[in-house]
């Protein structure tokens, strides 16, 4: 291939004293890809997510990013995270901020702009995601679909190279998944890098370049989703995606 | 100049006679329990967040073991001055400082030193508890911006738990307000202390300390009412206005929001 791969996961493990919950998990990421990452809950994918961010410390194996191993101990991890961004299934918008200035906050402290520039990239992105009105509210004073889409703003406006995001909608209701799904579409369109671990099945065939099927810690199927939706090979892969796309 | 025969008329009269004094001792007994709070909270929170401070796994032996260290004095200094009581600390390092270093403290010097340690004793494990009560999604949240332990604790969880810890810093100036009073065994003149020369003067010790009784009850009271209002300052306005009047701006958003007009509305 000519471009090479942005992040290349290599026999990650992960063990939570005897538990293990990631098994020797192997693949990579190009540029502008969106990874979809399905599976039971219990399979490991929050932790594989929150393995490549360094929320979890891997056991063994390496993770590269752009060839260098983000494990190895010398990496200066805040200077890395700020170029893979996260989301999570519980928004962690800082709670006593405004909407404008958890937008602000990462850009002023960690990236060290000025008030106005980061004003303005704050601005921008909190209009992308249709939540320039509510810069004065407080998280508390916002539903969770609105929320959400103040947490994917804070984590554009660090213009990260790529955005993870932890099952993004599992704790909105039905009416709020469409807003949210809705802005990751765009963000897909735009040819944003994105891994997303998702229950949204429709979300994820529709809007993924690649798919990624997990179960009980290892990555059982991958593929693009018209593989793995329209011709699944395992009887496992099967089965877990008849359940889900029936509803 | 006779004394009154009833009890208000011997309030008045002590009151004319040493409203002054009373004065000073409460004034002094202010000065010692509000230094003696900010200090001691400052103490707390630096001893807070260093109890608090996570053990990575990157970090070389030396830095551990350095740690380790200050943690374990830290330890020692909470368990000594929340184990014993004020007013033997206060007999302890007043003397004991120019027994043992020769160093003559002034008394009052001594009273902000030791109101200061002693209320950081107790602050430390409060801000340990307001650090812990802060969810730590808001942890994460914050480094997966890229922020570091420190900008973290700063920007982040700080001031989170100073509002969550509030009420217990209103409790610790309340407290220190009425245990300066043991301070006196070092001879500070603060209002417990004034109220006995007071009531040694004319024998009047029930109305002497009635006065008393009602002086450190208006500056607890008051104390404790600015702190509530302060607290709700801190919570900032209920509501929120919407950024913008401009009605075009609604549908920048590629996405459908509520109509604000609702939201103005409850």
């Amino acid at each position: 291939m000519a471009e090479s791969n942005v992040l290349k996961i290599r026999h990650l493990s992960k063990t939570f004293g005897a538990n293990v919950v990631l098994r020797d998990i192997d693949f990579n990421v190009d540029a502008k890809d969106v990874t979809c990452i399905i599976g039971a809950s219990g399979s490991g994918k929050s932790t594989l997510l929150r393995c490549i961010n360094l929320l979890e410390t891997p056991t063994t194996g390496e993770i590269l990013y752009h060839d260098v191993d983000i494990t190895d101990r010398k990496m200066n991890v805040p200077e890395y995270r700020t170029r893979v961004g996260m989301v999570f299934q519980n928004f962690n918008l800082f709670n006593n901020m405004t909407v404008l200035d958890n937008c602000m906050v990462g850009q002023m402290k960690v990236l060290k702009k000025n008030k106005e520039e980061a004003k303005k990239t704050a601005m921008m992105f909190l209009e992308k995601v249709g939540m320039a009105p509510y810069i004065n509210a407080k998280p508390r004073q916002l539903s969770g679909g609105q929320k959400q889409r103040v947490a994917i703003a804070r984590a554009l406006a660090m213009e990260p190279e790529i955005l993870l995001f932890d099952e993004p909608t599992s704790a909105l209701d039905p009416q709020m998944v469409g807003e949210v799904l809705a802005v990751m579409r765009t963000l897909a369109n735009e040819g944003l890098t994105m891994i997303i671990v998702t229950h949204e099945m429709a979300f994820a065939r529709d809007v993924s370049s690649h798919v990624v099927y997990m179960a009980g810690g290892v990555i059982e199927e991958e593929g693009p989703p018209a593989d793995i939706f329209g011709n699944p090979q395992k009887n496992s892969t099967k089965e877990f995606l008849a359940r889900f796309m029936q509803g | 100049m006779s004394l009154p025969s009833d009890f208000f008329g011997r309030m008045v009269f002590i009151l004319q006679n040493y409203g002054p004094s009373f004065l000073a001792g409460a004034g002094k007994t202010m000065a010692i329990a509000i230094v003696g709070t900010l200090i001691g909270c400052l103490i707390g929170f630096a001893v807070g967040i260093i109890q608090t401070t996570p053990e990575s796994k990157q970090d070389n032996l030396l830095k551990k073991v350095l740690i380790k260290g200050i943690k374990f004095i830290l330890n020692v200094y909470v368990e000594v001055f929340r184990g014993t009581p004020m007013m033997v600390q206060a007999m302890f390092i007043f003397y004991g400082s120019s027994a043992l270093f020769g160093i003559n403290m002034s008394i009052v010097f001594a009273s902000y030193f030791i109101v200061s340690i002693n209320t950081g004793a107790y602050m430390a494990e409060t801000v340990r508890g307001g650090i812990l009560s802060i969810d730590p999604g808001q942890t994460e949240g914050a480094k997966a911006i890229g922020m570091t332990h420190y900008q973290t604790m700063l920007n982040v969880i700080m001031p989170q738990a100073l509002r969550n810890i509030m009420p217990q810093i209103g409790n610790n100036l309340i407290i220190n307000i009425k245990d300066t009073c043991v301070l006196s065994v070092i001879g500070v003149v603060e209002l417990f202390y004034a109220t006995k020369g007071v009531a040694g003067a004319y024998y009047t010790y029930f109305e002497a300390f009635t006065i008393t009784m009602v002086i450190y009850f208006v500056l607890t009271f008051t104390c404790s009412r600015i702190l509530r209002h302060w607290e709700k300052k801190m919570d900032g306005p209920d509501s929120y206005d919407l950024a913008t009047t401009d009605t075009l701006a609604y549908t920048s958003g590629m996405v459908r929001f509520p109509d604000p007009k609702e939201k103005e509305d409850k």
